[in-house]
């Protein structure tokens, strides 16, 4: 089995993207820097050239509705925002065209078009250089979001997206560039609406996205050591979201901890939890649902606060130990 | 353009201005070549800083010519507006440190810094964010009378952003008391200019607005302090505002204390041509050949510059980091 990086994984979905689809392209400002991006356009421009693989001026909403105009005309472009953040700028190209295109017009016209929004945070960078914006995005009708935790589905999930022929915002996270992990080489999607189970058990049920799910798993391990065993969703895709597989689970456990890098209030955690209550599930919950997600404030530059705002594998033990004692 | 450039500067102005010009440009390289030293190899400062070495003529020019009532926004390269602006060097520092003594308190780091109290209301680090701000601070001092003005600081990247041209209109259709001071350094990030702009030359962007525009030499601190000086006159006396295109060049790279040259992004003879154009060194050669300053007076500038910096240093190093409890605070007022 190889195993490369999840920055590599993202880098050889894009390669086998441009080389196997004609219609395909990447666009996006930074694509071609040797560190704005990371690691995950490497090798792209030398081998594709500038007319696939376009780096451009500092003109989000303009680049964002170029994109759209391209995938109206066939093509599958996909756009890369090298932080989450930025994506304020394109605001209207995203949300009042690319994401209304197909329904304004009885759904005649399909916006085959994938935004890229990579979460770029940490080391002091503040308040506009931290945002992970998945809520935002999910809460557009027409635009479906996705947020992979692995190398694997990192690659899966990129092709699935451009396979979709619909509006995607594809999120990735920095915090996971490095993570190693299997990833065949050939070419392969990983079905969008569909979560995996992380991790089996029987007492509590934790759901969580990108990043989060490998500090779930950290929780869990340490949990296991006083006897606590945690069942961890990985829900993949955020929309749309695998019910199916959520509600199964929390039948199991009866218990939810929900766990989101976004912010807490009326967040992709408040809607999961929502999802549990409004249907006869929330009978056999045993506790009240428990969000673990960032407090409700701006990035804080200081490293002593960024310690604190970050939710981790700490903050998820404590929301899960909160929950068993907790009865309702 | 070459030419032009190792021209003279001219020297008609108070000896004491030209004097603070000089000293101001000289606390802006000590202050940031001591970032730099803290941010490699030292590793203290680790807030993302956007350097200003090559650029200080600029920001120094600008605010020579501006009352301390006047308001000027700032960008991601903030520290050489903070410091024109007539900024503390020790909050600026703490805040590099991300302290609570910090002019942010901790908050913002290199890329957000205000100091209120001496006009600066702010830096974005989104690309032309403050632009249409400080047209907004305008539209306040003419709907308000007041006689000030307001001034955009921005590089040559925020003339990709659309809305640069909305502020531009706005600004001229509604004769704002606003100087937009683009200081193009020819590079946005990795990118040069002439990838990024169909046409380089920003200053013509004023004309489509009906608006003055100018290019000029930004490594000249007289020639940038001249113009803005009329720039602000016009805006004061309610003829609207002005581009002032500021040629300059940054000589480390995009973020960080390195030159990047093994990036290839650049190359060292376009750098070291503009090393030779060092804004600072050009004006101590007219000072001292004109008298305004002697050998001795400089060398006891620097050393009062430096010791200043390490005083900033050592208050940013013995202060406290925010408590948690910070964390939720100042969200709101
Ligand atoms: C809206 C937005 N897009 C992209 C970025 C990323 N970015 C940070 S600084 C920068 C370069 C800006 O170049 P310029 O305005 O010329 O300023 P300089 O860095 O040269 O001083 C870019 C593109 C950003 N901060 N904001
Ligand atoms: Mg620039």
């Amino acid at each position: 089995m190889r195993t490369i990086s999840f920055a590599k994984a993202i880098n050889e979905a894009l390669h086998q993207i441009i080389a196997t689809d004609k219609q395909a392209f990447l666009i996006g400002q930074g694509i071609t820097s040797p560190w704005y991006v990371g690691t995950t356009t490497v090798g792209l421009i030398g081998r594709f050239g500038p007319k696939r693989v376009i780096d451009t001026p500092t003109s989000e909403n303009c680049i964002t509705g170029v994109a759209l105009g391209a995938a109206l005309a066939g093509m599958h472009p996909i756009i890369c925002f090298p932080r989450m953040d930025f994506m304020y700028l394109a605001m209207d190209q995203l949300a009042n065209h690319m994401a209304n295109w197909c329904y304004m017009f009885g759904g005649q016209l399909n916006v085959p078009m994938v935004v890229w929004a990579i979460i770029n945070r940490g080391g002091e960078q503040a308040a506009q250089h931290s945002q992970a914006l998945q809520a935002v995005f999910s809460h557009i009708p027409g635009v479906k979001v996705v947020m992979p935790s692995t190398p694997y589905d990192a690659k899966g999930l990129l092709i699935a997206s451009v396979q979709d022929g619909n509006p995607v915002v594809y999120i990735d996270d920095r915090w996971l560039y490095e993570k190693e992990g299997h990833v065949p080489e050939e070419h392969y999607s990983v079905p969008i609406g569909k979560g995996v189970v992380r991790r089996e058990g029987k007492d509590i049920t934790v759901v969580a996205t990108s990043y989060l799910v490998h500090e779930a798993l950290k929780a869990a391990d340490n949990l296991s050591n006083v006897g606590i065993d945690v069942e961890i969703v990985d829900l993949l895709s955020v929309k749309p979201l695998d019910e199916k597989l959520l509600f199964k689970s929390v039948e199991k456990t009866n218990r939810l901890v929900v766990v989101d890098g976004g912010w807490i209030h009326f967040g992709l955690a408040a809607e999961i939890a929502a999802r549990v209550s409004e249907t006869c599930l929330f009978k056999l919950l045993k506790a009240p649902v428990m969000r673990v997600a960032l407090p409700n404030a701006p990035a804080p530059a200081s490293s002593a606060l960024e310690k604190v705002y970050y939710p981790n594998a700490g903050s998820i033990v404590s929301a899960v130990k909160k929950s068993l004692e907790k009865r309702n | 353009m070459n030419k032009k450039e190792q021209k003279p500067l001219s020297l008609d102005l108070p000896r004491e201005l030209l004097r603070k010009m000089y000293t101001t440009m000289v606390t802006i390289r000590i202050f940031e070549e001591r970032v730099a030293s803290l941010i490699a190899p030292k590793k203290e400062i680790t807030t993302p800083c956007h350097l200003y070495i090559g650029q200080e003529s600029v920001a120094t020019g600008v605010c020579m010519a501006l009352k301390k009532e006047d308001y000027v926004y700032s960008t991601h390269r903030s520290h050489g507006h903070y410091i024109a602006k007539g900024g503390d060097l020790k909050r600026l520092m703490a805040e590099l440190y991300c302290k609570k003594t910090g002019c942010s308190r901790g908050k913002g780091g290199s890329m957000h810094i205000a100091a209120p109290e001496i006009g600066l209301p702010g830096s974005s680090a989104i690309v032309g964010g403050t632009i249409p701000i400080s047209v907004g601070t305008a539209l306040a001092f003419s709907i308000q009378s007041r006689d000030n003005v307001s001034v955009a600081f921005f590089g040559d990247g925020a003339a990709h952003e659309g809305v640069f041209y909305e502020s531009l209109n706005f600004a001229s259709l509604k004769k704002l008391p606003v100087v937009f001071v683009c200081e193009n350094n020819l590079y946005c990030t990795h990118l040069p200019i002439t990838s990024c702009l169909a046409d380089p030359e920003i200053y013509k962007k004023a004309q489509i607005f009906h608006m003055p525009g100018v290019r000029i030499d930004g490594n000249d601190v007289v020639k940038v302090y001249k113009t803005t000086r009329k720039a602000v006159e016009d805006a004061r006396r309610g003829k609207g505002p002005t581009l002032i295109e500021c040629l300059t060049y940054r000589w480390l790279g995009h973020v960080g204390p390195s030159d990047d040259l093994d990036k290839g992004l650049r190359s060292k003879e376009e750098l070291d041509c503009w090393v030779k154009k060092c804004p600072i060194r050009r004006m101590k050669k007219t000072l001292l050949k004109h008298g305004i300053i002697t050998e001795n007076e400089i060398d006891k500038i620097e050393t009062k510059i430096r010791a200043e910096v390490e005083e900033a240093v050592a208050f940013a190093r013995s202060s406290p980091y925010p408590d948690e409890s910070d964390l939720l605070y100042g969200i709101f007022s």
